[in-house]
């Protein structure tokens, strides 16, 4: 105690020492100094946009969203089945059939991504040569900026009738096709979140493994990934994010079909992958562009985003909540 | 079974995804090149489309997709510059720094339909902006913003706190640090960023649906407010909003090929321009 109170003094006369020589030598006049204050609050400014936007966005989906949430009421939009905006004998705003779609597609995508891409990340930090690194790294980065317009587009034309035929379907254009494509979409981010995260386990932990005799694959699966765990996992959720608010590969190969994609089977309800969906984001890309503005049918498309922006918010943050754990736990140790 | 056998195993299965990975790029690629080679010529980039878009080239779509793309950085890239020199030179650690930081990572996370929609709400109906170019040259700028941000920082964190120490030993302030030294040194790294921001909006196709973007146009956009077209859009109507779809099926494939090929080379631009500043650096 005695000490410390000591060392604070000590370091106080040090800067203060510091500062007194720093103004002498620098002799700032006032304007320099005020401009230098100004230009601080300006940057301010531009540095909190981001918590602006964030804001202005969430206030104009419920502002233009308040007529339909307040008309239908959220309980029918998140519960209901019939989506008919336009009927003139009562209108539905049933939400449901593209809640379900979303769902759909996207665990479909990451059905495939997870095993894909955690594989792909534990091959590139902890496997392979540099040389194949070298060819990977590319490769990851070129997919994370395919345009999606073109990754539906192949789903369209080539990957649709595969599934096609591949299944004796009269049309490929269905949930299954649209998990299979989103999957690519995904990939990239579960990549390279994961791999960041192998790649920050302290070196220590590898050579404790093998100094205890642990071959590679077992330092790996014992050692390695279970410390990366929390950002393998925030991967996950930045790639569910990721396809859950993709539009335009869904919107080319999904089908868009209104209706409930689900079927009987053995008196359960089960999703029906071969049907054609229509997910949150491809109905706003159909109907937002010829819809009346100030309308209910307008207003009722906020509602819809503003129930992607809650998702999207969620994912994040839980993400968000995973990467910071996953560094306070390896720089405790 | 022998764990060196497991591993063997494990090892090749692993590599089997990562190889996987490296398929399905060649595969996409392989699949635009092998049907759009063939429509790439001088005049299929110079012509407007003609005979209801059956025949002739994708000039105004180019010229459509460059207007939008420049204009968005050119919104984007002052403000997310202006917004990485207060995270990493001015702001203290804290919950100010830490909200910021989360809504820029929640921008990121946004799904670029709603920015879509946002777009629409606030500058096409409520600012009386209207749907065109301005319109969704903006929407694309909050899109890519954090992109540019994240870019941005990492371009200033790079730069030596040498720099900013010997500044302000001579006596400049911290602004004239910050424009006379450290900026300069940054702005190799920020234009990176910039290109890669603009590869992405070039690409983008979901908020222009909403926000401006043309079925066909016969003029190219001659002020803010016009409609236009562009390749993205433009590729997604020949897929599937066209009458005869099998006959456009050429010419969509053709623009696929300009599209990812303006988006790759863009990025290799962008890389090179990295690297080729980052050895000019550790010469320094």
């Amino acid at each position: 105690m005695e000490l410390d109170a000591q060392n604070r003094s000590e370091s106080e006369k040090i800067s203060g020492l510091k500062q007194v020589t720093k103004e002498k030598l620098t002799q700032k006049s006032f304007k320099a100094n005020l401009l230098d204050f100004l230009i601080e609050k300006a940057f301010f400014v531009f540095g909190s946009i981001a918590v602006f936007v964030l804001l202005l966005i969430l206030y104009f989906l419920i502002r233009e969203g308040s007529d339909a949430l307040r008309e239908v009421g959220i309980v029918e939009f998140l519960t209901g089945t019939r989506w008919y905006p336009s009927s003139p004998q009562g209108a539905g705003y049933g939400a449901l059939p593209f809640i379900i779609s979303s769902f759909m597609v996207t665990t479909g995508a990451l059905i495939i991504a997870i095993p894909w891409g955690i594989f792909t990340a534990i091959f590139i930090a902890e496997i392979a040569p540099k040389r194949v690194r070298e060819i990977l790294k590319p490769v990851v980065e070129v997919l994370a900026i395919f345009p999606s317009v073109i990754l539906g587009f192949i789903a369209l034309v080539i990957l649709s009738p595969i599934v096609a035929n591949l299944f004796g379907l009269s049309n490929g254009l269905n949930a299954f096709t649209a998990s299979v494509i989103l999957s690519v979409m995904a990939l990239p981010t579960i990549i390279s979140i994961a791999e960041d995260s192998i790649k920050s386990v302290p070196k220590d932990y590898r050579e404790a493994a093998y100094a205890l005799g642990a071959t590679r694959w077992e330092t790996i699966k014992t050692i390695t990934v279970p410390a990366a765990k929390s950002g393998i996992m925030a991967g996950i959720m930045l790639g569910f994010g990721r396809a859950v608010g993709e539009t335009m590969t869904v919107l080319m190969a999904a089908g868009n079909a209104l209706n409930m994609p689900v079927r009987e089977f053995f008196g359960v309800t089960l999703p029906n992958y071969f049907s054609s969906v229509r997910t949150l984001t491809a109905n706003i890309a159909i109907e937002g562009s010829d819809v009346p503005w100030g309308s209910l049918h307008y207003s009722a498309l906020f509602v819809i985003a503003l129930i992607l922006f809650v998702i999207t918010f969620v994912v994040n943050l839980t993400a968000d909540i995973l990467i910071s754990r996953q560094r306070r736990k390896l720089n405790n140790e | 079974m022998s764990k060196h056998t497991t591993e063997k195993i494990w090892f090749t299965i692993s590599g089997a995804f990562a190889f996987m990975t490296i398929a399905a790029l060649l595969f996409l690629l392989f699949s635009i090149v092998r049907e759009g080679a063939h429509m790439l010529s001088w005049s299929f980039i110079t012509e407007p489309p003609r005979r209801n878009m059956t025949e002739g080239g994708i000039w105004p779509a180019l010229v459509g997709t460059f207007y939008v793309a420049s204009l968005t950085i050119l919104i984007s890239v002052p403000v997310g510059i202006g917004a990485a020199i207060y995270l990493n030179e001015y702001a203290k650690q804290g919950p100010i720094v830490r909200i910021i930081r989360m809504s820029i990572r929640n921008l990121a996370g946004v799904p670029s339909i709603v920015y879509g929609l946002f777009g629409l709400a606030i500058f096409a109906s409520t600012l009386r902006i209207g749907v065109g170019l301005i319109t969704a040259a903006i929407t694309l700028a909050i899109m890519v913003l954090p992109w540019v941000i994240t870019a941005s920082e990492e371009a200033l964190k790079a730069v030596p706190r040498s720099f900013r120490e010997g500044g302000l030993a001579l006596g400049a302030t911290k602004w004239q640090t910050i424009r006379q030294l450290v900026l300069p040194t940054a702005i190799p790294g920020m234009a990176t960023g910039s290109i890669l921001g603009l590869a992405r909006a070039a690409g983008e196709t979901a908020p222009i649906i909403l926000t401006g973007a043309a079925y066909f146009s016969r003029n190219l956009p001659s002020s803010l407010t016009d409609s236009f077209m562009a390749l993205p859009y433009h590729l997604y109507i020949l897929a599937t909003q066209h009458a005869q779809a099998s006959v456009v099926r050429p010419i969509a494939y053709g623009t696929a090929l300009v599209l990812i090929l303006m988006v790759i080379l863009l990025n290799m631009f962008a890389i090179l321009l990295r690297n080729y500043y980052r050895r000019k650096n550790e010469v320094l």
